[in-house]
């Protein structure tokens, strides 16, 4: 008998048929009587006072119910408790361009975008910071004046002791790497729908339920109440299908405050979707990153020490950029044993949309600057690149230097598979010119041990109510957003209560229904909420088994629960008679057009108590699922279980002041090869194939792992090869799909996901995550064999062709590289350049575009001169 | 803008509806039919996740005036959306392949790709991988990295052929 009947199964997701055939809704699909549309005004300026708004054309507009502007909901909210930065619409200032200052409320959206233009707002416009370095030196007209020098948070961490490791290093490397700007393009853009209903005694609005694409309705519940000023009782959340997050949809999104604002001001059910522009603004996605880089190391490859100075230019808001600063220097830990750790990460507000958390959160582009230059390092020794891997590999279980805690580590395991099935030993070397393998690893949280509102709360719990009938409803604050959770939950219940799937039915991120999970964010959902899933199996399996084991006469340790059959350990399998008489039953009543239903039905006990049904039967060895149920319910009334989960102590890291971000109960692992070939006349890059292996601990189900990991790799790649935001004096030139170019199916290679099983020892069934690890080294892995096949380092990502020649150029010169912007190498860039190597830059490039804000501001000097 | 009256012809039915002039053909049927299986992913026709089949050929039916499929002296153009390509009640074969292989994960994008696959393998029973590539090019996914997709049609040819 397999050691698992359900899990480790390659299945569909349980709602995968509403999504083929198009049947399930997602938040825009919703529609309710009366619903009002509304529409957003965006700002112009990157940096602006508001001195006045005036609406009164737009709301004499027919069709148009009201304007919603700042004041109607001044409090301050963001994700994180230290964050509180933001309010639904501009109050007094806005920040960025695409900045929410208004929003029309009408009976349709070409109403309400006539309405717009007739918004009057007064901007008085204040100097605006785009580059973080710059922005870090500001002496006056700071973004947030709580933030001097726009320094949204810096961090200084010490682990052991850096100068002494450097000292006894025998070589040193040091290196600037930038990592260009990127978001999540989420297919499905924000929505949000939502309702007030009337309250029977005070005949007033009362309670408010929102639709909403969030991977946090939790969160989300929590800020509305601070926005609304109502008690999160009265606030409803309910999470419809999401078209995708990645971390765009982990916080809460303008739209969603504004909504609410707008059905209460409004007293109508009103939807707000984005336009995939606004998308853009919305934002909260990885941040351009400048990483100074310095590793020492051993003649035999092992590392001595590590210091890395981060500066990520956060955008206009705090958002999850505390977070991100801080895995940005605690992921420098837990992939391999460095023995001493310096970091020094600043987090920088600059006049640009915010940036937040994004697939990979924090580790991303650090990661992209160590693999690179570990590759660079293992060049110098001579020594292979996945050697000099296996030389630094921690030894498990341990605590590394900086406070995380370690257990499964399958990172060997990921390496040798990854070189075995790309074939590293054979054919590396000796491919065709200007073809080449690269290799690196990377790792990631299963879950923050730590939530964002520290507390002892559980961060997961589950309810499971089994009725009569023997149907199984699992209650689940678990947010699916396609990475399959409610498949997960539905798998591991089914398992630890031993029945088929058709029996499962999970209700998921509803707050007024189901208990409270953190969301999904941090690769926590298949650890946490798995955990507390199999707790809740569990406590009610406990109940079934008690009255299952009264029935049969032996000791409760004897049940066994599989293939929707309970029996007594030691007597024969049931699985083929249990199912034989169940087919008896049914060609008793299937054959006539009247059946006689009062009694058995296909296994189901309707009527007549369980001590009738035992009189007339006997003691038994063996019953059907329902049967068991039937026991438990006429024993100890309503059948349900409960269970919650919480990371436990040792696994919450140290004591430091940021010492919360980083710890996990457990990681994941993943190494890469990745083979491309370039083109030395054009620059150009084709990834040919990239092998990754990933260590999720256990695969409970290996399409959904596979697809993960596939995906991961898929995003990493296209921010290794494509993806980046495209800024000019805070404008972004390029949002829409085609100009940010998210890869087709064309540039898509192949990628071959390996999986690796650690069990881990405290994941459910052994599992850990799958869905962000793979990610962070695929950009490494593709540089590194960029270096292979023409010998040049990338150190700014995206490896753009202008940027792939201009170091091959530099390369064959041996001269300085072609200054395309600011007269930096863009094969070793020392200057942040906003544009990221395009000619866009500072009215060098084509001319500017009336509504370009800085043109405005040439105007508006221009006119007030001829005053 | 004043309605008109108009009857379009979506999923095998007529349908008589008074729109604006000026309506797109998806704002229609999402709105107006509550067919929303075909879905707005830009702003720009960049995504293809509205893509429907209109007389057979894939159609990004939010560059399509609602006006334009409708009948005047000609017979109303056959609109096909995803919603009218399962199997009499059942998943069709590519539909039960994309759930199976993991060729949907968040879904959003599905609905284009089901009509584009469709499209293909009506047109073409059995596309090369670079027929399939080329196919799907005009349809963005953000969450599978494409190969899963590329197992899914390859299962659901060979479910199509056995069927046969």
């Amino acid at each position: 008998m397999a050691e698992f009947s359900v899990i480790g199964k390659r299945i569909a997701l349980v709602d995968s048929a509403g999504k083929t055939t198009g049947q399930g809704k997602y938040a825009d699909d919703l529609q309710l009587p009366g619903m009002l549309t509304g529409k957003i005004l965006h700002s112009p300026y990157p940096h602006a006072k508001i001195k006045k708004i005036d609406a009164s054309k737009a709301e004499a507009v027919e069709g148009v119910v009201c304007v919603v502007t700042g004041p109607d909901a001044p409090n301050k909210y963001g994700i994180l408790p230290v964050g509180h930065d933001e309010t639904a619409l501009a109050v007094e200032k806005v920040r960025y361009v695409g900045d929410n200052v208004a929003c029309v409320v009408a009976t349709s959206e070409a109403i309400a975008e006539r309405a717009l233009e007739l918004i009057d707002v007064e901007y008085e416009q204040l100097p605006a910071w785009f580059d973080p370095e710059d922005s870090m030196k500001a002496e006056r007209d700071w973004i947030h004046p709580q933030r001097p020098n726009n320094i949204e948070k810096d961090y200084h961490h010490v682990f052991g002791d850096p100068d002494k490791g450097f000292a006894e290093a025998d070589v040193v490397t040091e290196h600037r790497y930038i990592a260009g700007e990127v978001t999540h393009a989420a297919m499905e853009p924000h929505c949000t729908l939502a309702q007030f209903e009337i309250d029977s005694q005070t005949g007033q609005p009362g309670r408010l339920t929102v639709w909403s694409s969030t991977q946090v309705p939790y969160y989300l519940q929590h800020k509305l109440s601070i926005v609304l000023e109502m008690p999160m009782q009265q606030i409803r959340v309910i999470k419809p299908l999401v078209g995708g997050g990645f971390g765009g949809k982990s916080e809460v999104i303008p739209l969603e405050i504004i909504a609410a604002v707008a059905a209460r001001k409004a007293k109508a059910p009103v939807k707000i979707t984005y336009t995939r522009e606004e998308v853009f603004w919305a934002h909260r996605g990885r941040p351009r990153t400048i990483i100074d880089l310095k590793i020492g190391a051993k003649k035999d490859g092992h590392l001595t020490s590590v210091a890395a100075k981060v500066i990520q230019d956060g955008g206009a808001y705090c958002s999850y950029g505390v977070v991100t600063i801080l895995y940005s220097g605690a992921l420098l830990g837990a992939l391999y044993d460095i023995p001493n750790i310096r970091y020094d990460g600043y987090r920088v507000l600059t006049n640009k949309p915010a940036c937040g958390a994004m697939r990979g959160h924090g580790t991303v582009n650090v990661r992209f600057a160590f693999e690179s230059q570990l590759d660079e390092i293992a060049g110098q020794l001579e020594i292979d690149p996945a050697e000099i891997r296996r030389i630094n590999l921690l030894k498990p279980p341990c605590v590394t230097v900086n406070n995380l805690r370690v257990q499964s580590y399958g990172l060997p395991e990921c390496i040798e598979k990854v070189i075995e099935r790309s074939g590293w030993g054979e054919r590396r070397g000796k491919l065709p010119p200007a073809r080449g393998m690269g290799m690196a690893c990377s790792h990631y949280v299963s879950g923050a041990a730590n939530s964002i509102i520290r507390s002892d709360m559980p961060h997961s719990t589950v309810n499971i109510k089994i009725d009569r009938d023997g149907g199984v409803v699992v209650y689940t604050g678990a947010s699916d957003i396609g990475q399959g959770s409610d498949t997960m939950v539905a798998q591991i219940v089914a398992e630890v209560l031993g029945i088929g799937l058709g029996r499962i039915r999970v209700i998921a991120a509803d707050t007024d229904l189901t208990p409270i999970d953190i969301g999904s964010y941090s690769s926590r959902v298949t650890f946490m909420n798995g955990n507390a899933s199999l707790r809740s199996a569990e406590d009610v399996k406990k109940k079934i088994v008690a009255a299952a084991a009264l029935k049969m006469n032996c000791a409760p340790e004897d049940v066994i629960m599989r293939d929707d059959r309970v029996w007594k350990r030691g007597t024969a399998s049931p699985a083929t008679n249990g199912a034989g008489a169940e087919h008896t039953a049914r060609a008793d009543t299937s054959g006539g057009s009247v059946r006689e239903v009062s009694g058995r039905v296909e296994g189901q006990t309707l009527r007549g108590s369980l001590q009738q049904k035992r009189k007339d039967e006997g003691p038994k060895d063996q019953m059907s699922f329902e049967e068991a149920v039937v026991s438990a319910i006429d024993f100890t009334g309503a059948l349900s279980g409960t269970g919650s989960y919480a990371p436990p102590k040792d696994a919450r890291g140290g004591a430091f002041k940021g010492a919360g971000v980083g710890p996990s109960p457990a990681y994941s692992y993943s190494a890469q090869v990745a083979e491309v070939s370039v083109d030395e006349e054009t620059g150009e890059v084709k990834v040919h194939k990239v092998w990754a292996a990933h260590d999720c601990g256990r695969a409970l189900n290996p399409v959904s792992v596979e697809g993960q990991v596939i995906g991961s790799v898929w995003m990493g790649l296209g921010q290794a090869m494509q993806e980046e935001m495209v800024w000019k004096d805070g404008l972004l030139m390029n949002p829409g799909m085609l100009e940010y170019k998210s890869p087709s199916a064309t540039e898509s290679p192949e990628v071959e996901c390996i999986i690796v099983e650690s069990v881990d020892p405290e994941g459910p069934f052994g599992a850990k995550e799958a869905s962000e690890g793979s990610l962070a080294a695929t950009i490494p892995a593709i540089a590194n064999a960029i270096y292979n096949a023409v010998g040049v380092r990338l150190r700014e990502a995206p490896f753009t062709p202008e940027r792939v020649l201009a170091a091959l150029k530099a390369k064959r010169s041996e001269k300085k590289a072609l200054e395309m912007t600011r007269g930096s190498d863009p094969s070793s860039p020392t200057t942040f350049r906003e544009h990221g190597g395009s000619l866009w830059f500072k009215g060098k490039g084509p001319q500017r575009h009336e509504d370009d804000p800085s043109r405005r501001t040439n105007q508006a000097e221009t006119a007030a001169g001829d005053d | 803008m004043r309605k008109e009256l108009i009857e379009l012809r979506v999923n095998g039915r007529k349908h008589e509806l008074a729109i604006e002039p000026s309506e797109l053909l998806l704002d229609v049927l999402r709105q107006e039919l509550d067919l929303t299986g075909s879905k707005r992913g830009c702003d720009d026709s960049s995504c293809g996740a509205c893509t429907v089949l209109v007389d057979g050929v894939p159609t990004l039916s939010c560059t399509m005036l609602a006006m334009s499929c409708a009948a005047d002296e000609q017979e109303a153009l056959e609109i096909t959306t995803v919603e009218g390509i399962a199997d009499h009640g059942a998943l069709a074969a590519i539909q039960k392949a994309y759930g199976d292989w993991g060729g949907a994960q968040c879904g959003f994008c599905t609905p284009g790709f089901m009509i584009t696959v469709k499209a293909l393998l009506d047109r073409n029973p059995e596309p090369s991988e670079d027929d399939i590539r080329h196919a799907l090019s005009g349809n963005l996914c953000r969450c599978t990295g494409y190969t899963q997709m590329y197992q899914a049609i390859k299962a659901a040819i060979e479910a199509e052929q056995e069927h046969r």
